[in-house]
């Protein structure tokens, strides 16, 4: 079992990205990017795991101690709140889009050409 | 999606997740990380800047580059977002109007409320963004608080807030951009000081608030930076709601 | 691992599939929040207190936020368009 996290972030991944292809809706589309964002956060804070390792915040432990991977936490740490915005711009252009094509589904906009 | 396409979809969909699964299986087992790099890092951030919280150490002092490319990242984005909903907008005068009927009709509760929690969210974000190198926290998390801080009084039912920041929203792209080129600057210092961008230019200090160098002031102008952006997108998304009302 | 992450991790891939497997977008926007609590809770349990906190803070405050303001947006949208007459939907169609 100690490819179990792996597993589940591919699993992610893969349901993430059906909904992508499946989708009818625009909004519905950008919450399913939002999950396959998540399967990549958990990938890499499980890739950085340490058996018994504690936080690396030295404020309260000794300096010795075994922690976890710092490096992978600063990376999930600054893309989540940047995906975020990426999301908003996302949400924008959709936005955008339904106000000159007057849909939200994705099949129906290759068809209405103006 | 018709039946075929569904068909060759999941098979696509599954040799991908195959091979991604095929591929985790050579990873360490979950657990038994034992790369170099990151043990090095966890033990030189206490004794060598003086910050308890070494992952803002490794975000902000170590691997500094990669956080501008990411708030350039952001920057770029709010830019996108504010061409392409600025773009719908036509009239002005009937927004003041519509924004005072849609206050009269919220609840009491809710106004006081979102007017109450503006001081000590403000207060939390301070705290938050300036106690980064000690604790968990920094740049990134007090600017989202900031912006809930402004957010909350206009979905409590004082919309006006919000109308009168679009209007004046000048201050706020101010603030945004000052965020965004401080960062860029303290990079900038190192070099001048130093010859190395982004090297740690400012004293340490030895124990408390004032440690970790440059790392407070680059967490303060994160934390400008995110705040602000995060506020001009939602003023901007605010304003489209309410002008669709009476449209 | 211990309980806790196995449950954890087990959770998340529930909801992930739900908020996937949900069409209609305001009931989604609640699945992603709580997809995102799920994730935060998961952060916490695999010691990293500062995804966490961004976790929690943009799950539950600003996408939320973002999303239901253009999902509401689009239904304006749509609204402003089904009160035309029939002849403007008929000319913006061709």
């Amino acid at each position: 079992m100690s490819v179990y996290p792996y597993i589940v972030a591919a699993w992610l991944l893969g349901a993430g990205l059906y909904g992508v292809m499946s989708s009818r809706n625009y909004v519905h589309l950008i919450i399913c990017l939002t999950v396959m964002q998540a399967s990549t956060y958990v990938l890499l804070l499980s890739v950085g795991y340490v058996s018994h390792g504690k936080a690396p915040i030295f404020a309260d432990i000794p300096t010795n101690s075994t922690v976890v991977d710092p490096v992978v936490q600063a990376l999930s740490l600054t893309d989540v709140v940047v995906e975020a915005t990426v999301v908003a711009l996302l949400l924008a252009l959709v936005v955008q889009a339904n106000k000159r094509f007057g849909t939200v589904d994705p099949n129906a906009m290759t068809r209405m050409r103006g | 999606m018709t039946p075929g396409r569904r068909v060759v979809a999941i098979v696509g969909l599954a040799l991908l997740v195959g091979g991604l699964v095929w591929g985790v299986t050579g990873l360490y087992g979950f657990g038994r990380y034992h790369a170099a790099y990151g043990r090095l890092v966890a033990r030189a951030a206490v004794p060598d800047r003086s910050a308890t919280n070494s992952v803002v150490v490794t975000a902000f002092d170590y691997r500094a580059f990669d956080t501008l490319g990411e708030e350039f990242i952001l920057f770029v984005s709010v830019i996108g977002v504010l061409v392409l909903l600025r773009r719908l907008r036509g009239e002005r005068g009937r927004d003041e109007a519509t924004a005072a009927a849609e206050d009269r009709r919220a609840s009491e509760s809710t106004r006081w409320i979102g007017l109450a929690l503006v001081g000590p969210l403000v207060v939390l974000t301070a705290y938050i963004v300036v106690h980064g190198q000690l604790t968990p926290g920094g740049g990134f998390q007090g600017g989202v608080i900031l912006m809930g801080a402004i957010a909350f009084v206009s979905v409590g039912g004082e919309s006006m807030v919000l109308l009168r920041l679009r209007r004046t929203s000048s201050w706020v792209e101010m603030v945004e951009s000052a965020g965004a080129a401080g960062f860029a600057m303290i990079g900038f210092g190192g070099l001048i000081v130093t010859g190395v961008f982004f090297e740690n230019f400012i004293s340490k200090g030895t124990s408390g608030l004032l440690t970790g160098g440059m790392i407070p002031l680059a967490n303060v102008a994160v934390g400008l930076e995110v705040g602000g952006a995060l506020l001009m997108v939602i003023a901007e998304m605010f304003d489209q709601r309410l002008r669709g009302r009476q449209s | 691992m211990n309980g806790l992450l196995a449950v954890l991790l087990t959770l998340v891939a529930g909801v992930g599939t739900l908020a996937v497997a949900i069409r209609e977008p305001v009931r989604q926007t609640i699945a992603a929040g709580f997809l995102s609590l799920l994730l935060a809770l998961l952060f916490f349990a695999l010691q990293a207190p500062d995804v966490a906190l961004s976790e929690i803070v943009v799950g539950s405050l600003a996408v939320p936020l973002m999303l239901l303001l253009a999902i509401a947006k689009i239904r304006e949208q749509e609204e402003a368009v089904n009160r035309q007459p029939p002849e403007a939907q008929q000319e913006g169609e061709e």
